[in-house]
């Protein structure tokens, strides 16, 4: 017994290492599998709200940026309503289908990082205005990315450019599918594999949502064609898609509820447990 | 000893808050980005409580993973150059440090900066790998890992010159 407290006594050090290395290697391997530890996140009271003090103090610097990106979508929406015949009814061309008003949360991107393999982002909205985990996130020109965790006042997303991030996805004018994924190299393009080798593909062709995903309604803008090639090992086609986000520069994001993944999720479960 | 404490949480805590409100945007050519936090443990008293040391430097990695969403990986860098100091001190130093005043809140020598240079590496090295997590990025990991230290070498001399006590 003595012998057992002498040992315990003289490696105090190495066992207190070997704990707290115990520790955070299990941190970092959950990280590194899909479904992350709600522990370390920056949706807490304390990051969340530093960030958040931090975002309103840089938001005020952006003002101008901010203010000529609504200018432009203002553009955009009132051009589409200028070349319809009666102007006085608006028409419904612009928005989602099957996305209804009620169904958008819009919200606020408090921290935004870029610059590592797996990126998350944090958003100033939470439980308490109906953010849940596995919700789409989008802005004005494409898709942004999926919440990831939640907490009363906030929530983070995994960002497209996020090695984890699997997002179903087609080439808008032929409809052949396929994962959008990013290959941790460039900020402005993500890529689109396994496209079949039957898909026409040209430079410049628009990628848009495909209409697999529960997370994502389909059609939502991603971007446009950069280059394409033939993946060695698959013989599927692999695109190189820049994407129409700056994700460097995000400001206000819209979370969709997205009503009928419950509905869609019980029935595939239903489907597997017989 | 009181004094010694409250300088070292001072540090902690002002490291800490300049590493997550300037340098974590720092993000030169879209890869390389300086973590001068280290410092905390750099600078750590040479004869101070070794499982002080381990424990306050589990907090800072945990601390800053929170606000960096990276899981454990700030974590596991700094228990790493927190446990190996002694040795790198033992490498810079010679084998008698302990019995020498060091103090590496000074002018640059050899001997100071060759013990920045491997701790920096050391934290570093472990950082991109967890990162990265596969082998396939092997020559990514050890450019960012040298790029990077570069550039927290650069910043943790330039601090330790601002903060060094005037005697004059």
């Amino acid at each position: 017994m003595q012998q057992i407290f002498n040992f315990i006594f003289k490696n105090s050090n190495r066992l207190l290492f070997l704990l707290l290395l115990g520790i955070s290697l299990t941190l970092t391997v959950q990280s590194h599998s899909f479904h992350r530890s709600k522990v370390i996140s920056s949706a807490n009271f304390l990051s969340g709200g530093v960030y958040q003090q931090l975002s309103e103090f840089d938001e005020y610097l952006n003002l101008k940026s901010q203010n000529e990106a609504l200018a432009q979508e203002n553009a955009t929406l009132k051009s589409i309503l200028f070349n319809k015949k009666d102007s006085t009814v608006a028409r419904k061309l612009d928005s989602i289908k099957g996305v209804k008003s009620s169904d958008i949360i819009v919200s606020r991107v408090i921290h935004n990082s870029y610059n590592v393999y797996e990126n998350y982002l944090t958003l100033n909205s939470g439980e308490l205005q109906g953010v849940k985990p596995d919700m789409g996130v989008v802005n004005s020109l494409g898709i942004v990315g999926i919440v990831d965790n939640t907490s009363p006042h906030y929530a983070t997303v995994v960002s497209i450019l996020n090695k984890k991030s699997q997002i179903n996805a087609k080439i808008k004018k032929s409809n052949h599918f396929g994962s959008l994924i990013w290959n941790g190299k460039n900020t402005g393009f993500v890529q689109l594999i396994d496209v079949p080798r039957l898909a026409s593909v040209r430079k410049g062709d628009t990628i848009v949502t495909g209409g697999q995903s529960v997370i994502f309604p389909e059609n939502i803008n991603i971007g446009t064609i950069e280059k394409v090639y033939i993946d060695n090992q698959t013989n599927y086609y692999t695109l190189d898609v820049k994407l129409f986000n700056d994700m460097t520069n995000l400001g206000h994001v819209y979370i969709l509820k997205g009503k009928d993944r419950k509905e869609i999720m019980n029935l595939e479960k239903r489907e597997n447990d017989e | 000893m009181n004094s010694s404490l409250f300088l070292n949480i001072f540090r902690f805590v002002i490291l800490l808050a300049i590493q997550i409100i300037v340098f974590n945007n720092i993000n030169l050519f879209g890869f390389i980005s300086p973590f001068p936090y280290v410092l905390f443990i750099i600078l750590y008293p040479v004869n101070g409580n070794k499982s002080g040391l381990l424990i306050a430097s589990f907090l800072l990695g945990l601390i800053l993973d929170m606000f960096s969403n990276s899981g454990g990986i700030h974590t596991t860098a700094c228990l790493t150059l927190a446990y190996f100091r002694p040795a790198v001190f033992k490498f810079a130093f010679g084998v008698s440090y302990e019995y020498q005043t060091i103090k590496l809140n000074d002018t640059l020598t050899p001997e100071r900066f060759s013990f920045i240079l491997v701790s920096v590496l050391i934290h570093h090295l472990t950082l991109f790998i967890l990162e990265a997590f596969q082998f396939s990025l092997f020559w990514d990991i050890l450019i960012r890992t040298l790029l990077s230290s570069v550039l927290t070498i650069a910043i943790c001399i330039i601090i330790i010159y601002l903060i060094k006590p005037n005697k004059r």
